[in-house]
Parts: structure tokens; C-alpha cells; sequence
């Protein structure tokens, strides 16, 4: 990195930036300022104003006041193609790429090397074959991105706007869908960026990455600046109570795994070709059982199999002793069971239905057409979640689109807790959450168990599984390798379970 | 504007308000060309004036309008329903030709419509075939299939009951009228009063995400092809009551542009997703408002096809999003706190 802390002009100047929705004032008045060679996180909680912001600076959004300046010249992109111009390159909340495009394609897509009028095709796949090296992805960038999985995805998502960016690298909750090595080879891609005098934001709920890669954080809340600071001055404790407005209690971690009750699941070899090896697995009433494993591990397809989302090949599920069918969702469902996905755009949220519409879309699946819910019944289910995981939104009927990402999180977990089920599966409950709002859900967990759900969660979040689990199951190449349970369950356990090569 | 408004809440009014404006403006129109449009006179026991008769030929595409907008909402479409109009129109004469009572007739004109719809959605949500190559099929194979009902000539009848159905009035009212208005208010009753509007529109919007959370997608799919055949099988039957007999090249024909227009008017999506019943039959009626001026005005009718490209292309250019944008950032000057306009960032943030 360049000496230059005498430099004082920012990259990037914003200042007084406003923008209000219908019902909502995103943000107010908020300034923001970015250094050269500098990693800036945004932070605050679900809703605070954070992607707003972006979208604003990039001109995906039309601000409703305020000025950017970029390199000390009043700037005003009217479209993110206009900022990438000037460049600022971002990679936004939800990934926008274009599924049915190759990697290449996706990479390169708007200034392809050319040769003869033509796109030059094999040029372009050799040098995203380079890029993507560089982040550590051996895969063929002439296959079309859907092949691929949403880490994979992400990471093309960040190559594309790191290469458009020659001034603002912007990132918003990149790590997500990531696991511990990716992020740091992503670390590794941010401190590269950093050296060659770029600005980098980066916006996530993981204060561990924060502290480790930024040197400045901006704090928002309810749309507004609550401050800016070097984050070498300050404590994870200071920051969480900025973003929060109130101190979060520590966690005191009780592992009382209860009495687990009866057995409600037997999984005796259920498997699918080419997908993931025939497992077994007993789950009993008020145990929380845990998924660990790398990325394509087979988390979310054992968790997809249980539930009837993809069909089985072989291998039979037996409920409380009886043998049922799950051929899809919908028997699952009508057996109490419940799903909260992974990709909660694709495979969870119903867009441009209400927020109230998508909460009791699972109930009313499972009543069938013809008893449609009381009106009544269906605002007092919804407004009693909306409290319950405190949902941030202008109105019960604002398309669930327009949420935030962590509030429409929230509002998925509520659709299937409406359901009252009796075994409720959850792929990454915790994505895109922020701190108090994952101490909270950390709790639910607890209190479902208690209360005598079976619950098998699914989650990259080593601690987070250590905090909720009476037992983890570690998944490795698609296949169960271990299982951890007691004392046993610590994250440098999992860790190794998920690392050791020979057990297999 | 420190505390935050209330949300917005959707209002049916509101919804339709661009469409009930651009139908005044039809309305207007017609006015315009020929002053005594809206006298209405009652005679011989009927019901007499332009505008019943724009609600009255308006009922075929009316009909169609109804179960396109359901099929529309679940990102599909129906081609077929012209063809349809015809098989059902011709099997409603062969029935009565032969000597069967017009119930029967209708009975099984609605059966064949049925089966058609049936079809349809058998290769949509089950051989998952793309909806409008799936329709397409029945659209080019239909009519063939009514010629050979009709065996190749236009079926003429004249049973009384079935052609009361055509060109016969209730209290007055042409029954058109009346029939078109009931299976509307059935239809919108039907899945507004239970959960199917709802659950259509989910999967029109996400259909993973439908299915993930236990929504039998396959059999609702199956379901708005089923109504579209059914509508279309009315409308076919009183295109034949009307005429007194089937022409199974003719009857109908053109008649699904006419019915998708109209749901586009209406401001439903081709994507799918939130529908408006109301707002497609007003669309419906704006089209056949615009034919009436064309009509009324006296021109020539070689002009009919491209005056009323015109005037569609000028009502779909108004309810353009980019449109729109252009209205909102006229009014957008003001310090008062903005709606997002109807389309644009989202879309753009995607680029
Ligand atoms: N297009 C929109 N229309 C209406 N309201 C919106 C729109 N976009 C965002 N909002 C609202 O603005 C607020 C800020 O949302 P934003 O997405 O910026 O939050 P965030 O800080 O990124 O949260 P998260 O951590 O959950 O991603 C939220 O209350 C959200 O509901
Ligand atoms: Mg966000």
C-alpha cells in the first residue's frame, strides 16, 4: 500500500444523500466518504440503508438529494452502466447476472475482446479462464453459469466488477454464500485492489471480517450516519452498539440439550444419483440436528431430499415408525414439514406478492385453495410475526421484493413458522441476518427445540451450529463422514471432521 | 416529513383508473364522430343504441379476455383460443343438426372446449412445453379439426334456443351481454372469494418458489387452460348463435390477438404475476369501443386495420413504464417524498 495518510482528499465524496420510498425514509441526509487504498465497511443493521445507499451512489437509484463528487469533481451517474464508466464497479446484494449467459460471457458481457466485428471467442474464455484463476476457480468459463453453484456465481460476480473498477470497488454482503477459504481468497482480491489505490466498500453482518479487512467503518441506522471511525480505534462491542442503539447482552451459551423426546424421523439410506450418497438419520422430537461441510458438500441437497424437493432414487423415510411418500414439496408439507431455503430469491420469496401474501403462502398451500385463511386471521398471523422477528417494513402490503435482504430473510422464516410444523428444516437461516437480529434467531432455535420441534439445520456458520445443535453431522464430497455430538460438538471439531482426509 | 407516512394500500379503483381514462377517451371518440352514441332506445321489446352494441360485440373477446388473463397471470398464453371458438361453434351446430336439443349442443360445445383446454395445459404443466409453442399447436390444428366437425361447409341451423343465445335478449338485453357479464362476476367471485387468485399469482411470479412452498402448480396450470378452453367454447357458441351457423375458417379468427391485447390494455404483465380481471374486460371493451369509431366514422374500411394499429400503439405507448418515468420526473420537482416510478431501477440495477 502507498504511504499516503497526508493524501486527505477522499476518492469519493457523498454528502447529504436522501432518498425516501413510499413509507419509508431509506436514508437522511447521510454523508460518506471514501479513501484511496482504503477498505471502508458500511455497516448497520437489516434495513438500516446500506444497499440503498450503493444503489444510490451508483445511480442505480435516484437520489432524492445530496452530491457526489469523485476525485474532487462533482459527479452524477444516471445508471449503474454510467458509474462503471467512471469507475465504480459493484456487486450488489442480489447477484444480477444472467443465468443462461456462459461464465465468460457473463465476465466480459458489454466489452467482449473483439476481433473482425466479431466477439472473440475463445480470447475471451482463455482470459476469464486466467481471471477466475486468480480467485482460485478452476472451472470452464464456456459453460453457462447456471451450471454452477451461488458461491461460484458470487465469486464471477465480484471478478466482472473488480475488473470494471478503476477508482470505487463496491461490495455488498459479498461473503455471504461463501466459505472460510473463499473469503479469504477474497481477502486476498481486496488487498490487491487496496494496493493499487482503489477504495473498497464492504458491507456485511460478519464483525470477524470487518475487523479483519477494513480500516474504516461507517455506521447506519434508521437511514441516518451514527458515525465514522478508524475501526483500529474501536471495539467489535463499541461498533455493535452503534449499529443497534442499545448494547447486545452477551450470549450465555446453555447447552441444555433437554430430553430429547421420541424418535419422529427415520432416513433409512435415502439417497440420488449423482447427487448425494444414500444417508441415514434418526431425528427426534426436540433435537436440533446440525449440518456441516464445505460448499458443495451436500448440505443443501440433503436438505432438499428430506424435504421432497428433489425426489429421491432410493431409501425410504419412515414418520413416527410409519413409512410416507415425498415425492415433492407438497407432501412434505402436508406432513408438517417445512423448508426455509438457501436462495431465498430464487427459491423463497414470491417478489411481487405482498409481504403479508408471501408469509401465509405456505399455510394457505397446505389448507389447499378451496379454505382460503380469514382476512382477519391472515393480518393477525402476519402483524404477530412481523413483531416476533421484528420485520422492518413501510406496510403488510409492499411487494416482498422491496425489503431488505436480512428483513426478507425474516419474513421466509415466518412463512414457515406459520405452518406450526413438526420438522422444520432451515439451509443457512442466518444469511444476510444482522448481529441482533442473530442473537435472536439463535434463541428462536433454542425455544423451538425446547418447545419439542425437530429441527436439522444447515449452516456455514461453525459457531453458530456449535451454539443450537444437540448434534452435528459433518458432510464431505456429498456424503456423511462424521457425526459429533455432546462435548464433542466445538468448532475445532467440525473443522477437522470437515478437513480429514482419510476418514473417508 | 419526519414521521413516516402510512403504506400504500392497493385500491381495485386505482388499479383500473388508466384504463377506465382511456376508455372514457374512446368513448369520447365515438361521440366525437357520431353525436347520438350514447342514446339508447327501447324497441320491440330490445334494447337499442351503439354503446349496447358495443358491449354486445364485445363479448366474444370479452369471454376470452377472462381466461387469458388468468392463463397470462401464470406467465402462459393461449393462442388457441380463436381455434377453439371455432370447434366449439362447430360442434354446438353439428349437435343441434342433428337433431339434439341446444342444451345438449352447449353441453357438449363446452365439453370439446374442455378437452381442449385440458390439452393444453397437459402440455404446458406436464411435458413442461414452453405455453406459446404448446397453444400454438391447437391454434394451426383447431380449425382443422372443426372442418372436419363441420365436414368442409358452414353448418347452417335454426334451432331457436341455440341462436337465443346469439342474437336473443333477456329483459331486453342481448344475452351476450348478460352471459359475458355472469361468467366475468363468476370467474372474478372464483378466485378473488378463495385462495386461486393468490396461488396463480405466486406462480406466475416464482413458480421454484410456489412449488417449494407446497403449491400444486401442475394441477393450477392444468386449471386456467381448462377455464381459457371453457371461455373460449362460449364465446365460440355465441359467434355461432349470432350467425346461425359454423364456419369453421372464420369464426374466432384473429380473435386471441384480440383477447391478449385486451389483457395488455388492462395492465396485466405478460410476465405474469398480479392480475386484474376487471381491468381486462375493460381492456376488452376499449377495443371494441375503438373498432365502433372506425366503424362509425364512415371511412373506408380498408383503412379499419391500420387506424386501429394506430390507436392500439398510442394506448400501449401511455402506459409505458418509460412513459410514465417521463410523467413522474415531470411532477418530480417537488420536495414532498417521491414514489419510485412504476418500472425502471430495479430493472436497472439488474444491468
Ligand atoms: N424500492 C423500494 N421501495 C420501497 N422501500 C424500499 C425500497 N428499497 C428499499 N426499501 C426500504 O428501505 C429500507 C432500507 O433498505 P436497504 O435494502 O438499504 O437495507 P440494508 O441496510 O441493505 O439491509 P440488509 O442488511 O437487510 O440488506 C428498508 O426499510 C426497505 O424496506
Ligand atoms: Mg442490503
Amino acid at each position: 500500500m502507498k504511504d499516503t495518510p497526508t493524501h486527505p482528499m477522499p476518492v469519493l465524496h457523498a454528502r447529504g444523500i436522501s432518498k425516501f420510498f413510499p413509507g419509508t425514509i431509506a436514508l437522511d441526509d447521510v454523508d460518506l466518504r471514501l479513501m484511496p487504498g482504503e477498505v471502508h465497511a458500511l455497516l448497520g443493521e437489516n434495513g438500516a440503508g446500506k444497499s440503498t445507499l450503493i444503489k444510490c451512489l451508483t445511480g442505480a437509484y435516484r437520489r432524492d438529494a445530496g452530491t457526489l463528487m469523485l476525485d474532487g469533481q462533482d459527479v452524477a451517474p444516471g445508471s449503474t452502466a454510467d458509474s462503471q464508466l467512471l469507475g465504480i464497479g459493484t456487486v450488489y446484494q442480489e447477484v444480477n447476472l444472467l443465468p443462461n449467459l456462459t461464465v465468460a460471457e457473463n465476465l466480459y458481457l458489454g466489452r467482449q475482446p473483439m476481433r473482425r466485428g466479431f466477439i472473440a471467442r475463445r480470447r475471451m474464455n482463455a482470459q476469464a479462464r486466467d481471471v477466475l484463476a486468480g480467485y482460485g476457480l478452476d472451472i470452464d468459463p464456456a459453460e453457462p453459469l447456471t451450471a454452477y453453484s451461488v458461491a461460484i456465481q458470487q465469486v464471477v460476480a465480484i471478478a466482472r466488477a473488480v475488473e470494471m473498477s478503476g477508482k470505487v470497488l463496491i461490495l455488498d454482503e459479498p461473503t455471504a454464500s461463501l466459505d472460510r477459504d473463499e473469503v479469504q481468497l477474497l481477502f486476498g482480491v481486496i488487498r490487491q485492489v487496496k494496493a493499487r489505490g482503489l477504495a473498497v466498500v464492504f458491507i456485511t453482518h460478519f464483525l470477524d471480517q470487518v475487523f479483519e479487512i477494513s480500516d474504516r467503518a461507517t455506521v447506519l441506522r434508521n437511514g441516518r450516519v451514527v458515525g465514522e471511525c478508524l475501526l483500529r480505534d474501536v471495539t467489535q462491542r463499541d461498533v455493535v452498539t452503534m449499529m443497534l442503539g442499545r448494547q447486545l447482552e452477551a450470549q450465555v451459551k446453555t447447552r441444555d440439550t433437554g430430553r430429547p423426546g421420541k424418535t419422529l424421523l427415520d432416513i433409512k439410506g435415502l439417497g440420488k444419483r449423482g447427487m448425494i450418497a444414500p444417508f441415514s438419520l434418526t431425528i427426534r422430537e426436540g433435537e436440533v440436528v446440525g449440518l456441516a461441510g464445505l460448499l458443495g458438500s451436500g448440505r443443501t441437497e440433503t436438505a432438499n431430499l428430506i424435504f421432497g424437493a428433489v425426489p429421491a432414487d432410493h431409501g425410504q423415510v419412515l414418520l413416527r415408525g410409519r413409512e410416507i411418500g415425498l415425492r415433492n414439496p407438497r407432501d412434505a408439507v402436508a406432513h408438517r414439514f417445512a423448508l426455509c431455503p438457501e436462495d431465498r430469491k430464487i427459491d423463497g420469496i414470491v417478489g411481487d406478492l405482498s409481504v403479508r401474501d408471501n408469509i401465509i403462502l405456505a399455510l394457505q398451500a397446505r389448507q389447499g385453495w378451496m379454505r382460503p385463511i380469514p382476512r382477519a386471521k391472515i393480518e393477525e398471523i402476519a402483524q404477530s410475526y412481523v413483531r416476533a422477528l421484528d420485520i422492518r417494513l413501510a406496510s403488510l402490503d409492499m411487494p416482498i421484493r422491496l425489503l431488505s435482504g436480512g428483513n426478507q430473510q425474516k419474513a421466509l422464516l415466518a412463512r414457515w413458522l406459520a405452518t406450526n410444523p413438526d420438522f422444520l428444516i432451515l439451509d443457512e437461516p442466518t444469511r444476510g441476518i444482522d448481529v441482533g437480529a442473530h442473537a435472536e434467531i439463535i434463541a428462536l432455535i433454542e425455544q423451538l427445540r425446547a418447545d419439542g420441534m425437530a429441527l436439522l439445520v444447515a449452516s456455514s456458520e461453525l459457531e453458530e451450529l456449535v451454539a443450537y445443535s444437540t448434534r452435528v453431522i459433518v458432510l464431505r464430497d456429498r456424503e456423511q463422514v462424521s457425526e459429533l455430538t455432546g462435548d464433542q460438538i466445538t468448532p475445532d471439531n467440525i473443522i477437522n471432521a470437515i478437513a480429514t482426509e482419510d476418514a473417508a | 416529513m419526519s414521521s413516516p407516512p402510512v403504506g400504500p394500500r392497493p385500491s381495485i379503483l386505482k388499479r383500473i383508473m388508466p384504463q377506465l381514462l382511456i376508455l372514457g377517451v374512446a368513448l369520447a371518440l365515438n361521440v366525437a364522430v357520431f353525436p347520438e352514441f350514447f342514446q339508447i332506445d327501447f324497441r320491440n321489446g330490445r334494447l337499442f343504441g351503439n354503446l349496447i352494441d358495443v358491449l354486445n360485440r364485445g363479448a366474444p373477446v370479452a369471454l376470452l379476455c377472462i381466461g387469458m388473463t388468468l392463463v397470462i397471470a401464470t406467465k402462459g398464453i393461449d393462442l388457441s383460443v380463436g381455434a377453439v371458438m371455432a370447434i366449439a361453434g362447430a360442434v354446438a351446430a353439428a349437435m343441434v343438426v342433428e337433431g339434439h336439443g341446444w342444451g345438449t349442443a352447449v353441453l357438449a360445445a363446452l365439453a370439446a372446449g374442455g378437452l381442449c383446454g385440458l390439452w393444453n395445459g397437459f402440455l404446458v404443466a406436464v411435458l413442461r412445453i414452453q405455453p406459446i409453442v404448446a397453444t400454438l399447436v391447437l391454434m394451426v390444428a383447431g380449425r382443422g379439426v372443426a372442418q372436419l366437425v363441420t365436414e368442409g361447409k358452414i353448418l347452417t341451423f335454426d334451432n331457436p334456443g341455440l341462436i337465443h343465445l346469439g342474437a336473443g335478449t333477456v329483459a331486453g338485453v342481448p344475452t351476450p351481454i348478460l352471459i359475458w357479464l355472469a361468467l366475468a362476476a363468476l370467474v372474478t367471485f372464483g378466485v378473488r372469494k378463495t385462495a386461486l387468485g393468490m396461488l396463480i399469482e405466486a406462480i406466475g411470479i416464482n413458480e421454484r418458489s410456489s412449488r417449494l412452498a407446497g403449491i400444486n402448480s401442475r394441477v393450477l396450470l392444468i386449471c386456467v387452460y381448462l377455464v381459457s378452453g371453457l371461455c373460449a367454447a362460449l364465446a365460440g357458441v355465441i359467434v355461432a348463435a349470432d350467425i346461425k351457423g359454423a364456419d369453421a375458417n372464420n369464426a374466432g379468427l384473429w380473435l386471441e390477438l384480440d383477447a391478449i391485447l385486451a389483457v395488455v390494455i388492462g395492465g396485466n404483465s405478460l410476465l405474469g404475476g398480479r392480475f386484474s380481471i376487471i381491468a381486462s374486460l375493460i381492456g376488452a371493451l376499449i377495443i371494441q369501443s375503438v373498432n365502433s369509431v372506425i366503424l362509425l366514422s364512415g371511412l373506408p374500411p380498408e383503412f379499419n386495420l391500420v387506424i386501429k394499429a394506430l390507436l392500439i400503439l398510442g394506448i400501449l405507448v401511455i402506459q409505458s413504464p418509460r412513459i410514465g418515468n417521463f410523467i413522474y420526473l415531470l411532477r418530480a420537482s417537488g420536495p414532498q417524498p417521491q414514489p419510485e416510478p412504476p418500472h425502471s431501477t430495479q430493472e436497472e440495477a439488474a444491468r
